[in-house]
């Protein structure tokens, strides 16, 4: 009887501090339960075929030259600028890194280098007329989008598109890290992939383990055991279940190796480091910034810096996948870009959003047009559906933040 | 006999935790010109405010009547129709207008849907007439000086058929000459029968234009003087004004032989290129550890552009003059020079440019010397936890956790926060702007008892504040500032009120 009331009681608390958890942190879950929920209603409409080892390994490589741009353009927007040229750069930097490739000669070693320090020089172009005269981002970097689609069409213009011949420049885009052959029950699966992500699991249970410690020593809020034993089992499920079919499939793509590396390098910069703690500083109030000894302006070159580098690898993925540049490539990147930031949680006022969502929400914008894709649905719908995700997840995004007030 | 055009009547205005208005009465006799003094916060604003309905009835108790009506206005709209205008100190014109649209601007001469630029021009005309100022009415408002604009503005409102005109601190911004034309023309208005409420920190210019003067103190009406019956003089005005008992709100303090010059600032003179004008001239002073030195004087008189530019001069000024850091000559051309040269600036406006209201209590406080916690650039968050903690204990800042985001925290905590965050860099020089403002006397007494604790461990302190009782019972020495000049040096033991008015009001 005592038992039985105490655990009535017990699972009472737990579904009044899940909806609580859920109630006062739904900005920061959002995004992972709209991907969850695309995810589910696909793998419904299209019989399983969405979740096919097959389509979802395509569907991250598809999602790679798009996070990357995120990633990037998640800091530009916490810092209250926008950057329209990102993705005619990166397609302009493609076509470069294939010239290079193909018309000079020169080793895939040399090209990636060199055109990731290009975009870093393209991208403090842009921060130049921004930080240094005032001039809307807006307008510097609209003027930008011009003139690299002018350079692209210019680069390719003799030869029309440029076919690149380099096996381990293509392999970036299309390929698979390589395995260690098991043999026995494990010659079907791709061990190298599972033991990655069971390292990547144990990481993560590690690290919030710990860091649930410290705030506690601490006398932090931390989540109440039983939903933070959810939480855990949840996100090790789902990256378990991503491993194990992947590892079933070709592994883990090189694509998804230099997304992973790239959020993992902004997360921690982003999060732990004095850069990342100014750039948030400055997005949430220049002026304090600017009076506690933060220069906006070398922030403003850093971000756009970076922006412009991940416009190069975004390029050389992108033309790495198509073993090819074209004289559209890179079309529409920025609009997705911005659009995937939105849906990860960046603010539009500053000062607010994670790489990690920005990836969640390239992930969500490229799983719409993955599904629709295998359902059949027309270009034209598409883009309808995509825009009204897009202005629920802002319209979601502003409700919540108002609610939290 | 002339009758009253405005009876205010036991208006009382509250707002959370203050009594701004307490009970006061202000009458205005219909064509006078009628002068509203008072200290900063004695409630001067707030009552034009109550009067034209930026606060609407209902929000405020007592009564109004206006052109022998009582008046319940729910917002500008209302009062504007009733014919009251209000020129603030910070002009409301459109810049890249012309002086006619300007004057005209919702209040458009239509002609069926469209506007009558023809009959628009004409009458702008004529209200430029009226108001003596001679500009082409094409001419963009940006293009004109700030005392053209001024009179534009009242052209507006004369536009408007205005019975009575109010005009806060209209001679701020105004050169000597600009001054006594506005005052010239105040006098034709009130000839041609418009009423007209002057708010005033000058006191020269209330003596010499006004026919009756009303003083506020502390949000109550002290007294009405007629300048036509009885003597209304400086230092009668200024009695009444600061006339109260300085309560025992100071830690007693003593004023000890201050150590050697820290700091020293000569012939200091700073252009603002984006306001067009000279915003300080030639200022000259002196810090020495261990010392608070006292900057007064009234909002605008250049004490806040004096310390900004001190401070790696973010506001971007034209800067002539040295600055001197224990005796070497220092450039600090941006404030992260200035934190490194060990000067801290604490300011006026904390939610403005103080804080970064989004982040933590922790993020807040840790924010100007994140290098101190930091090994090859990353941030080791125990030592930030730490370090927050301890001041979180030391300062006293009332927050369930330092993870609370500082936009939740009251005002006094707010600026504990803030003074946490430039302790912290560890200065030698601590520059506090209106360290006090908006928060309460119990938070107040903990924030000067901590400067007394500073200066003390040696550290020297400039302190800016327009509250002349905490100028008084804080600093060693004061400097009083007027219109970008340093119009006076007073040590503690010769500075009074009335003396600071005076050389403030210079």
């Amino acid at each position: 009887m005592m038992s039985g009331k105490t655990e009535a009681q017990a699972s009472g608390s737990f579904m009044q501090d899940l909806s609580k958890v859920l109630r006062q942190n739904i900005r920061d879950y959002g995004m992972y339960i709209a991907l969850f929920v695309i995810m589910v209603i696909f793998a419904i409409t299209t019989n399983g075929i969405f979740l096919s080892p097959r389509n979802l390994s395509n569907l991250l490589n598809q999602t790679g030259y798009i996070a990357v741009l995120a990633v990037g353009m998640t800091l530009v927007i916490v810092i209250r600028h926008i950057d329209l040229s990102v993705g005619f750069l990166a397609g302009f930097l493609g076509a470069v890194a294939a010239i290079a490739l193909v018309q000079w000669g020169l080793p895939t070693l040399f090209v990636i280098p060199l055109v990731l320090g290009l975009g870093a020089l393209a991208g403090l172009i842009t921060a130049f007329p921004i930080a240094q005269l005032g001039i809307p981002s807006f307008v510097a970097s609209l003027a930008g989008w011009l003139i690299y689609r002018g350079m692209l069409q210019l680069a390719t213009e003799g030869t029309g598109t440029i076919i690149i011949p380099d096996a381990a420049f293509n392999a970036i885009g299309n390929g698979f890290i390589p395995d260690v052959p098991l043999g026995g029950p494990f010659e079907q699966i791709h061990s190298l992939t599972l033991l990655l992500g069971i390292i990547a699991i144990g990481l993560f249970i590690y690290n919030d383990l710990n860091s649930r410690k410290k705030k506690i020593a601490y006398g932090f809020e931390v989540l109440p055991t039983a939903i933070f034993a959810l939480k855990l089992i949840f996100i090790s499920g789902i990256v378990g279940w991503i491993t194990w079919v992947l590892a079933n499939f070709n592994g883990l793509s090189w694509t998804v190796v230099v997304m992973l590396l790239v959020v993992g390098i902004y997360h921690f910069i982003t999060t732990s480091t004095v850069l990342g703690r100014h750039i948030y500083a400055v997005g949430g109030n220049p002026e304090a910034a600017e009076l506690s000894g933060i220069s906006v302006k070398r922030i403003t070159y850093i971000v756009f810096g970076s922006m412009g580098m991940l416009s190069a690898l975004s390029g050389i993925l992108f033309a790495s996948r198509l073993q090819s540049a074209t004289t559209t490539a890179g079309t529409l990147f920025e609009l997705d870009a911005i659009a995937a930031a939105y849906v990860g949680g960046v603010s539009a006022a500053g000062g607010v959003g994670r790489v990690t969502g920005s990836i969640i929400g390239a992930l969500v914008m490229t799983s719409l047009t993955s599904g629709m894709n295998l359902m059949g649905v027309g270009i034209s719908y598409q883009y309808i559906v995509r825009g009204v995700v897009l202005a629920a997840a802002v319209i979601f995004d502003v409700a919540t933040r108002r609610a939290a007030r | 006999m002339t009758t009253a055009i405005l009876e205010m009547r036991g208006i009382t205005k509250e707002f959370p935790g203050v009594k701004a208005l307490n009970n006061v009465t202000f009458s205005v006799k219909r064509g006078e010109i009628h002068c509203l003094v008072g200290e900063n916060g004695a409630g001067k604003s707030t009552l034009m405010k109550v009067l034209s309905g930026v606060y609407p009835h209902g929000s405020y108790t007592g009564e109004i009547g206006f052109a022998g009506q009582v008046q319940q206005f729910r917002g500008i709209r209302d009062s504007e129709r009733a014919g009251i205008a209000i020129i603030y100190q910070e002009l409301a014109l459109v810049p890249e207008l012309t002086v006619y649209e300007n004057i005209f601007l919702g209040n458009e001469v239509r002609k069926g849907a469209l506007i009558d630029w023809n009959e628009t021009i004409k009458r702008a005309t004529q209200m430029l007439a009226k108001v003596r100022l001679d500009v082409n009415p094409e001419a963009k408002i940006k293009d004109l000086g700030v005392g053209k604009q001024q009179l534009v503005e009242i052209a507006k409102a004369l536009s408007r058929d205005v019975k009575l005109l109010i005009l806060d601190e209209p001679t701020a911004a105004l050169n000597e000459g600009d001054s006594a034309n506005l005052l010239d023309l105040l006098r034709g208005l009130r000839d041609q029968g418009v009423t007209c409420i002057l708010i005033s920190h000058k006191l020269k210019e209330v003596i010499a234009i006004a026919d009756s003067v009303t003083v506020l103190r502390d949000g109550q009406t002290i007294c009405t003087l007629d300048a036509h019956e009885g003597e209304v003089s400086e230092p009668i005005l200024i009695k009444h004004m600061v006339g109260r008992e300085i309560e025992q709100i100071y830690p007693p303090r003593e004023h000890k032989q201050p150590g050697a010059v820290v700091l020293e600032v000569r012939d200091w003179s700073a252009y603002s290129p984006s306001l067009g004008r000279q915003v300080l001239r030639n200022v000259s002073f002196t810090l020495r550890k261990g010392e608070i030195v006292g900057f007064a004087g009234l909002m605008g008189s250049g004490r806040t552009e004096l310390a900004l530019s001190i401070f790696g001069n973010s506001p971007n000024y034209r800067i002539e003059g040295e600055l001197q850091l224990k005796g070497e000559p220092r450039q600090l051309r941006r404030p992260s020079d200035a934190i490194a040269a060990g000067i801290a600036y604490v300011t006026e406006d904390r939610k403005g440019n103080g804080l970064i209201l989004i982040q933590d209590v922790k993020q807040n406080i840790t924010l100007a010397n994140l290098r101190a916690l930091a090994q090859r650039s990353v941030i080791d968050a125990n030592a930030e936890v730490k370090i927050a903690n301890e001041y979180r204990t030391t300062m006293n800042i009332k927050t369930p956790s330092v993870e609370q985001r500082v936009s939740n925290l009251s005002g006094g905590n707010q600026q504990k926060v803030c003074l946490s965050k430039w302790l912290f860099v560890k200065p030698d020089v601590l520059i506090l702007d209106e360290p006090t403002r908006g928060i309460d006397v119990g938070a107040k007494y903990e924030i000067y008892t901590l400067m007394n604790s500073l200066v003390d461990q040696g550290m020297s302190i400039v302190m800016i504040s327009s509250e002349l009782p905490e100028v008084l019972g804080m600093s060693d020495r004061v400097y009083v500032v007027a219109s970008g000049r340093i119009t006076g040096e007073l040590s503690v033991s010769e500075a009074t009120p009335e003396k600071i008015m005076e050389l403030a009001t210079n």
